[in-house]
């Protein structure tokens, strides 16, 4: 309006205006914007496109949980040391704070050309952009008998958390001492690459305390641990060695629910008393479904400077279903960093300017090794307009020179205030 | 560059459209017509650029009551300036913050420090 009223009213300023780019004039977006997912990817667009936009664009969340959960500290619910109220986080934050709408609800499917959302309820959601965050999803069918193990609780995924995460730390406790905790990690990528072993060192710290005959035992189709190696082996050597043993390139082919059995390719079966065997890991189920996950059916390829399918003109895919920049790893502090990069370029693209030239993203990841000492890796990655991709910037970021009680209290910070800035 | 500030101007005081015109001009003179952004696209890169720390230290650098990692918006933008500086020199320790304030350039600080930090 503003715009319109100014060239009217003079003549001078629109010869002035004329020779300059729309982008000088555009005074607000204005537009629709629909969020599928509500996990630190799209809870945290959500939430940015209405603080950038000022609250002008319109924002509607669809997820079908009541609540957030964590999977960053949800290994502190499996190691008995933190609730999983403690981790969960409601979405009325995003609404009353924001006037993010935040619609409980499944998407059944995406009309790219119309530009709608169909729901599992039957409405439909039209949009100017919309920002897929589904996350990830098991590929169960990658290792025999693991569907069946699900199904009876005799394996535990506990990779998404929530409800699954109670019931692997339910299974640990009945567990009786001398017992083993088998975890088997599937080859990279997948969520959270520090993720298994911290878990696997939160179960021997427990065992060390309550059950000192238990074992934990980590089957890695990788050849070496894929994140924090050294300062994780070092804590396995220090603080674990009679409970944890480690051993790498051990691909998982099948399990037997009924007798707690895990098989490989070449070595022997492993009898365990609770499983967590982890299988390969794809883009949630609606960008596979949809094709937007176009790399081998697995990932999203996304244009990293506005996180735009290259596929699927408006549509931004965020979080643990793209594909990744070199050693840009699949974390929830990453897709909190993704949101913030995606939120801009969309409050840009609707206000007819052109998106940032230069985004940058950081991640910063806290493991813990017991109740109190943690680890992190860190890093910031800038994008790079030549290579079309995000490459760490030379010289920054590292690990923890060792683990520490500070940088627990840290962790500990850092949840509460990525849970705030995702969703409060 | 104040074109929208200027618009509004007009708007709400009823400015004559030759004065905001000369404004214009003014102001298109001073800050050079090869890049003309306009105060939102700017104020939009330097909200997005300083989003980057919120994650550990709060929305727009206002951290959670009692955490153990500093706030931000109550630091003046002379001190989150010069900490930074003092990070990516090592002259400050940190158990975290050596690592991560090497990843912006001198530049970003200034801008991050001049968004985030404590206003009058």
């Amino acid at each position: 309006m503003q715009r319109r009223e100014f060239l009217q009213g003079s003549a001078l300023a629109a010869t002035l205006l004329g020779g300059m780019p729309l982008s000088a004039t555009a005074k607000s977006a204005k537009g629709k914007v629909v969020v599928i997912g509500g996990g630190y990817g799209g809870a945290t667009a959500a939430k940015y496109i209405r603080l950038l936009s000022k609250n002008n664009v319109d924002v509607t969340l669809v997820e079908p949980n009541s609540s957030f959960v964590s999977c960053p500290m949800s290994n502190l619910v499996v190691g008995g040391v933190r609730q999983i109220s403690e981790i969960t986080v409601p979405y009325s934050g995003l609404s009353k704070n924001h006037g993010v709408k935040v619609v409980k609800d499944y998407v059944e499917s995406i009309n790219v050309d119309k530009r709608t959302v169909k729901l599992k309820s039957g409405k439909t959601l039209p949009y100017d952009k919309l920002v897929l965050s589904p996350g990830i999803d098991m590929m169960m069918d990658k290792i025999e008998g693991l569907v069946a193990a699900n199904s009876t609780g005799a394996n535990i995924q506990a990779w998404k958390a929530g409800p699954d995460t109670v019931a692997l730390r339910k299974q640990l406790e009945a567990m009786p001492d001398g017992g083993t905790f088998v975890i088997s990690i599937p080859l990279a990528p997948y969520r959270c690459p520090p993720g298994p072993y911290e878990r696997a060192s939160m179960v021997a710290n427990y065992f060390k305390q309550h059950k000192p005959k238990s074992k934990v035992l980590i089957l890695d189709a990788n050849a070496d641990v894929i994140s924090k190696g050294k300062l994780f082996k070092t804590v396995w050597e220090n603080q674990y060695k009679s409970i944890l043993e480690y051993r790498p390139n051990m691909k998982v082919v099948g399990v037997d629910g009924a007798t707690k059995t895990v098989k490989f390719e070449f070595e022997e079966a492993i009898k365990g008393d609770v499983l967590n065997i982890l299988p390969d890991m794809r883009a949630g189920k609606l960008a596979v479904e949809s094709g937007i996950a176009n790399l081998n059916g697995r990932w999203a390829d996304v244009d990293y400077q506005t996180f735009e399918s290259k596929i699927a003109p408006n549509v931004h895919v965020i979080g643990d279903s793209i594909q990744v920049a070199p050693l840009m790893p699949k974390s929830g502090h990453m897709a909190n960093s993704h949101a913030k990069v995606t939120a801009a370029a969309i409050v840009a693209k609707l206000s007819g300017w052109e998106p940032n030239a230069t985004p940058l993203l950081n991640n910063t990841c806290y493991s813990y090794i017991n109740s109190t000492d943690v680890i992190h890796v860190a890093s910031v990655h800038a994008y790079n307009a030549e290579k079309k991709t995000f490459l760490t910037v030379e010289g920054s970021g590292g690990v923890s020179a060792a683990p520490s009680e500070l940088e627990g209290q840290y962790a500990w910070s850092w949840a509460q205030n990525i849970w705030a800035d995702s969703l409060a | 560059m104040l074109l929208s500030t200027s618009a509004n101007r007009l708007t709400k005081t009823g400015l004559k459209a030759t004065a905001l015109a000369t404004t214009l001009a003014a102001n298109l003179l001073s800050t050079g017509l090869a890049h003309a952004a306009s105060d939102g696209e700017t104020q939009l890169k330097a909200a997005s650029l300083s989003a980057t720390c919120a994650a550990c230290h709060g929305t727009d650098g206002n951290g959670a009551a009692g955490s153990a990692v500093s706030g931000l918006s109550n630091l003046t933008a002379e001190y989150i300036k010069t900490n930074m500086i003092w990070f990516k020199t090592g002259q400050r320790p940190g158990t975290i913050m050596h690592q991560l304030s090497k990843g912006y350039t001198d530049e970003q600080i200034e801008i991050i420090a001049n968004h985030l930090g404590k206003k009058d």
